[in-house]
């Protein structure tokens, strides 16, 4: 119902913007370059309730994501932002439609591009945080006493100074996603997916970590991938924002170009009035969907 | 008062109750079969026990038969435990040859292997080699068991991750798999040190010349319950050291783990 008129204000918004902003991110070179391509994917699992029974996750989604873009993906609880992602990894096969990644088609194997920063803790818990960041530079052919080099840089960078050598249940859980972050980054991807990485942080170490997420990625602009269910979240980080249906069968309903200024401060940037602005018209489009799925879900 | 006097964590004062425990049990043990209460024979007494294992060390013709039994065990030990990293981690990393061979495996789990002596015996004579066999067929369930819950228990986020970080399938076993099923084999080698002395013990006691299994048939068979004890005391005592052993190496290795997992149990 309000989807038509969402997008209607967005576009309105985004060409008065155009025209009155040049310290906008999105007038960009035209050259753009897409770092993902789906086409058609859908994504059908064989249901645990029963033989022949399939859930479809994500139905038929067409999404670019530019290069050297910040793309957030939100919707409600459970309707298949991860299987997106992990599309996007090439750790699922879609049932259906292809995915490229730098105009290249991804067959059988994982996005060797791309790094993922996942949900829950994903360091392995027999290595020290160096050792973590290190591995995926051991496993790329380096050796040990480079990595350990490039471990160390990267610990300073993420603020993990003096802290390489505590194993991950020494450290408190911001430390970990320090070290997660890290650990993608270090390998110098193209492409940085990240399934709500900070979905488990209080709120300040969130707002922290956001930060410095931007400061990281401001450096050399990687073409990000952002799943969360926080919508200020996505929309303090983001270039873009996509709006995802309830479950089953799943699809992008809406977009959303967030012409905020940047640098940005996570927390200060929700204060103004852009902001709440972007906020009421993609929650009036994403509350729909929030209240289909609580439907659905409903015994 | 009373609650601090009996603080668990006060170290001296449980040593203190514990060996009061130790001397108390033993000196109620010394009352009732000096004074005849309990028959001796039957029981045995503390002190001949004790004048038993004396006599042992100054003569030193125990050496022979802990040595025979340290060496069964630890070999039985060490092979069964190989043996069991190898073949979980094989089949663990196979789910086809798993589920085929899953009913073969529960049912030489179920048998009770014991009685596999005799024709261990048969195979490989008298000698040290019929016991290690049986030490191996029960300890290499124990650890096989645990390996293959290891790798089973590996965490999919840990594992798509690694995968994500460039590793191929012989990094990702030597970084995830074997990591991963360490912490459990560690918590099954102490399940699994106390059954290889059980296997080296009833292997020796069936059929042998040499070993302290051995040694408590012929006290058993001259009705010698000193000896018995004397033997049995000697066991417990090597087994404990062993235990520490492990436990020591398991700090080492296990140094990542805030505290130990939890084991499938194995059985004898």
């Amino acid at each position: 119902m309000s989807f038509t008129a969402a997008v209607g204000i967005k576009r309105r918004d985004v060409s008065v913007r155009l025209a009155t902003s040049s310290a906008d991110t999105l007038d960009r070179p035209l050259e753009i370059r897409e770092a993902l391509r789906f086409e058609g994917v859908t994504c059908t699992f064989a249901s645990n309730r029963g033989r022949g029974e399939n859930y479809t996750a994500v139905s038929d989604v067409n999404l670019s994501v530019r290069d050297g873009e910040f793309l957030s993906i939100v919707g409600p609880t459970g309707c298949g932002k991860s299987t997106l992602l992990n599309v996007a990894a090439g750790l699922i096969q879609p049932s259906a439609g292809t995915l490229s990644v730098f105009g290249q088609k991804l067959g059988q194997g994982l996005n060797r591009q791309a790094s993922y920063l996942f949900q829950v803790d994903a360091l392995m818990p027999w290595k020290t945080a160096a050792e973590n960041i290190a591995a995926g530079l051991l496993f790329h052919g380096r050796t040990k006493a480079d990595a350990m080099a490039s471990a160390r840089d990267w610990l300073i960078r993420v603020g993990l100074e003096g802290h390489g050598d505590k194993y991950p249940h020494q450290m408190s859980g911001g430390m970990r996603k320090r070290a997660g972050l890290a650990q993608a980054l270090v390998l110098d991807p193209r492409i940085l997916l990240m399934d709500e990485p900070f979905s488990a942080l209080d709120i300040q170490t969130r707002h922290f970590m956001e930060d410095e997420l931007l400061r990281l990625w401001s450096a050399d602009r990687k073409s990000v991938v952002f799943v969360t269910h926080d919508l200020e979240e996505a929309i303090s980080l983001s270039d873009r924002v996509i709006v995802m249906s309830a479950g089953p069968a799943t699809r992008p309903i809406a977009e959303f170009d967030i012409d905020l200024r940047r640098p940005r401060e996570v927390s200060e940037i929700r204060m103004t009035q852009r902001f709440l602005q972007l906020h009421a018209e993609i929650w009036q489009v994403l509350r729909g969907e929030v209240l289909k799925g609580y439907a659905r879900n409903r015994p | 008062m009373r609650a601090i006097a009996l603080d668990p964590r006060n170290r001296l004062l449980v040593l203190v109750t514990r060996f009061a425990l130790l001397a108390g049990g033993i000196l109620l043990w010394w009352i009732l079969t000096s004074r005849g209460w309990i028959s001796a024979f039957f029981f045995g007494d503390p002190v001949g026990v004790a004048r038993r294992i004396a006599g042992w060390f100054v003569t030193g013709s125990v050496y022979t038969h802990l040595y025979t039994t340290l060496v069964e065990t630890i070999l039985a030990f060490l092979i069964g435990t190989v043996l069991g990293l190898a073949c979980g981690l094989w089949l663990a990393l196979n789910p086809f040859l798993a589920v085929v061979t899953d009913p073969f495996i529960k049912a030489m789990n179920s048998m009770p292997r014991l009685i596999f002596a005799p024709i261990f015996a048969l195979w490989f004579g008298l000698g040290i080699w019929s016991k290690v066999a049986l030490g191996v067929t029960l300890v290499f369930f124990v650890v096989f068991f645990n390996v293959f819950q290891g790798v089973r228990e590996v965490s999919p986020a840990v594992l798509a991750n690694t995968r994500m970080l460039g590793a191929n399938s012989r990094e990702l076993m030597r970084h995830v798999y074997l990591p991963s099923a360490m912490s459990w084999v560690f918590s099954s080698l102490h399940n699994a040190v106390g059954i290889a002395f059980v296997g080296s013990v009833v292997g020796e006691y069936l059929g042998s010349e040499k070993g302290v299994g051995y040694l408590i048939l012929l006290a058993e068979g001259v009705f010698d319950i000193n000896s018995v004890i004397a033997g049995i005391l000697l066991l417990t005592v090597f087994a404990l050291v062993l235990d520490t052993t492990v436990s020591l190496v398991e700090d080492h290795f296990m140094r990542w783990q805030p505290s130990a997992g939890q084991t499938v149990s194995g059985h004898a």
